[in-house]
């Protein structure tokens, strides 16, 4: 069987300035002011009111980790060299949550609720760098 | 409240036994959805013909055009034909649409069939699609899932069911054997009912807690076995309902709520769609919690049963596990629970799973259970589930 590659992100035209901003190690996340709030993902009408007033505004990206599991078995064929999965879900002070990965961590260090902070992944060759994240 | 006035009832249903490896030739989905039919039609002892209304989750024959595909192939002219696609939800919503249907006189009678098995002819020509293991996700340009979900392995069923539990953790305790006892209980069930792929095979809660773990904190004994199988219920007006020869199922409450796709953006990810579409149903059927003799709960996992089970009333919020550890979830217990053995010792027939606690429900208020059947049950709740806690549909039936 081949091995089966790691999926890459293609930038669309709505979320490309997302995917420049990782690129240059920066996070740029949508802000509507009439919802006073954050949105996430890259959307063209603010979710709930359809609001049109979404702007591109940067974050430091730093957060807590909302929940996380330690995945055994590989969640599909491209991490079956990639064990465990420490698939996480990190909640931005600035407010959204994001779906990532745990790097830099022993398992059992894991705790809901700690400090994370941005680990930007640059994958060669593809101009995209995914955003992971390590305990602050 | 406006709703449902119980006026539509299920009068046949249908479910194939769980197969590990099937023994029954391959057939296409259509087929599967035609043999499925004459069996819930043939259950019911109704004429055929008085069929105009069907319902389906899409046949893998055709894209597109699925109501009137299967129009066509059946004989049956309809009058009301609607395609379903909310995962596990597919089928309690496929319920209480057609019941809808019904009591607005859109049709007399329709099919709620759901084909299970993944052995289909293969054509000499074209080669078999590979496995596609993006499973509920879609991995098409522009999707949600293709840019922020499966770049980092968040894909499939396992680890973002494992997520919930794990904030489940966090916030109100976890006591794995209380959650473990959920599987233990329905196996007694499977081993009850012969269908069930685990039928005669008992496991204790030392069992499930020493089973692989998957991804924390689910093991193996707390996830489901894909089977072949297939299963389907006909819905029909009060007239057809007399005329049929089971105790008619009356649909008498439902609810619905979908709150999101991926679990990384719920509002309230302790908060399952299932506690307002619980809510809406028991007004609805003016019941309540206390009313329920049998429930047939949605159980892809463990930590969907614990969940729903708060969510939709049952118990107390963070007091499930406790709760679970007072009840006796059999047949024979003070709250049946997936008396069929759910999905987790029946098995999951694909996207029929759904359609298995529907006839859970149906099976029991018409008396047909058999070793496990509840007495005196006239009152039955069954939920679906569907993505990953995302979109759930509840479901009252009553018998007369």
């Amino acid at each position: 069987m081949t091995k089966e590659l790691r999926p890459i992100p293609e930038p669309t035209p709505v979320s490309q300035p997302f995917w420049d901003g990782l690129s240059q190690h920066r996070i740029l996340v949508q802000y509507s002011p009439s919802l006073a709030r954050y949105v996430f993902y890259p959307r063209t009408l603010a979710p709930g009111t359809l609001a049109d007033d979404l702007e591109w505004r940067e974050i430091d990206g730093a957060g807590t980790l909302y929940t996380y599991t330690v995945a055994r078995r590989p969640t599909g064929p491209p991490w079956a060299d990639a064990l465990p999965q420490l698939l996480a879900v990190v909640q931005w002070d600035a407010g959204p949550r994001i779906s990532t990965e745990l790097v830099e961590v022993d398992p059992s260090d894991i705790r809901i609720g700690m400090h994370v902070r941005p680990v930007f992944c640059d994958l060669p060759e593809t101009g995209i760098t995914l955003l992971k994240y390590r305990p602050a | 409240m406006t709703g449902l006035r119980g006026e539509a009832a299920i009068v046949g249903i249908a479910e194939l036994p769980a197969e590990r490896r099937p023994t029954r030739p391959p057939l296409f989905t259509l087929d599967q959805y035609a043999l499925l039919a004459k069996m819930v039609v043939e259950d019911a002892g109704v004429d055929p013909a008085c069929i105009n209304g069907l319902l389906t989750h899409g046949v893998a024959e055709s894209a597109m055009f699925a109501p009137a595909t299967l129009c066509e192939y059946l004989g049956l002219a309809l009058d009301f034909g609607e395609r379903v696609d909310l995962g596990g939800a597919t089928s309690a919503g496929m319920v209480w649409r057609a019941a809808a249907a019904v009591e607005l006189g859109v049709c007399d009678a329709a099919l709620a069939v759901v084909p299970g098995s993944a052995s289909l002819p293969q054509s000499q020509r074209s080669s078999p699609s590979g496995p596609n293991w993006y499973g509920a996700s879609s991995n098409n340009y522009g999707s949600p899932q293709a840019e922020f979900e499966i770049p980092h392995g968040n894909v499939g069923q396992n680890a973002p069911y494992a997520q919930i539990a794990q904030r489940y953790a966090a916030e109100f305790g976890y006591d794995p054997a209380a959650v473990a006892k959920i599987a233990v209980d329905q196996r007694t069930n499977a081993c009850a009912h012969p269908g069930a792929v685990f039928h005669g095979a008992p496991i204790t809660i030392d069992d499930v807690l020493g089973s692989p773990m998957i991804a924390d904190p689910i093991h193996m004994l707390e996830t489901v076995m894909r089977v072949h199988g297939g299963a389907g219920v006909l819905i029909a007006n009060a007239d057809i309902a007399r005329r049929s020869r089971h105790r008619p199922v009356w649909i008498t409450g439902f609810g619905e709520h979908i709150a999101y796709k991926t679990p990384t953006y719920a509002d309230d990810l302790m908060r399952t769609p299932i506690a307002r579409a619980a809510d809406k149903a028991f007004v609805m059927a003016g019941l309540s919690r206390s009313d329920v003799d049998a429930a047939s709960i949605y159980d892809c996992y463990t930590i969907t049963v614990l969940m729903s089970l708060e969510d939709a009333g049952f118990c107390a919020k963070g007091k499930g596990m406790s709760w679970i550890t007072e009840h006796d979830l059999t047949h024979r217990g003070d709250f049946p629970l997936n008396t069929a053995g759910g999905q987790l010792s029946f098995g999951q027939a694909g996207m029929a799973g759904g359609m298995h606690h529907v006839v859970d429900g149906a099976r029991q208020i018409m008396g047909r259970a058999g070793d496990t059947q509840v007495p005196d049950c006239n009152t039955a709740f069954v939920t679906g589930n569907g993505g990953i806690m995302s979109e759930q549909v509840a479901l009252l039936m009553r018998g007369d």
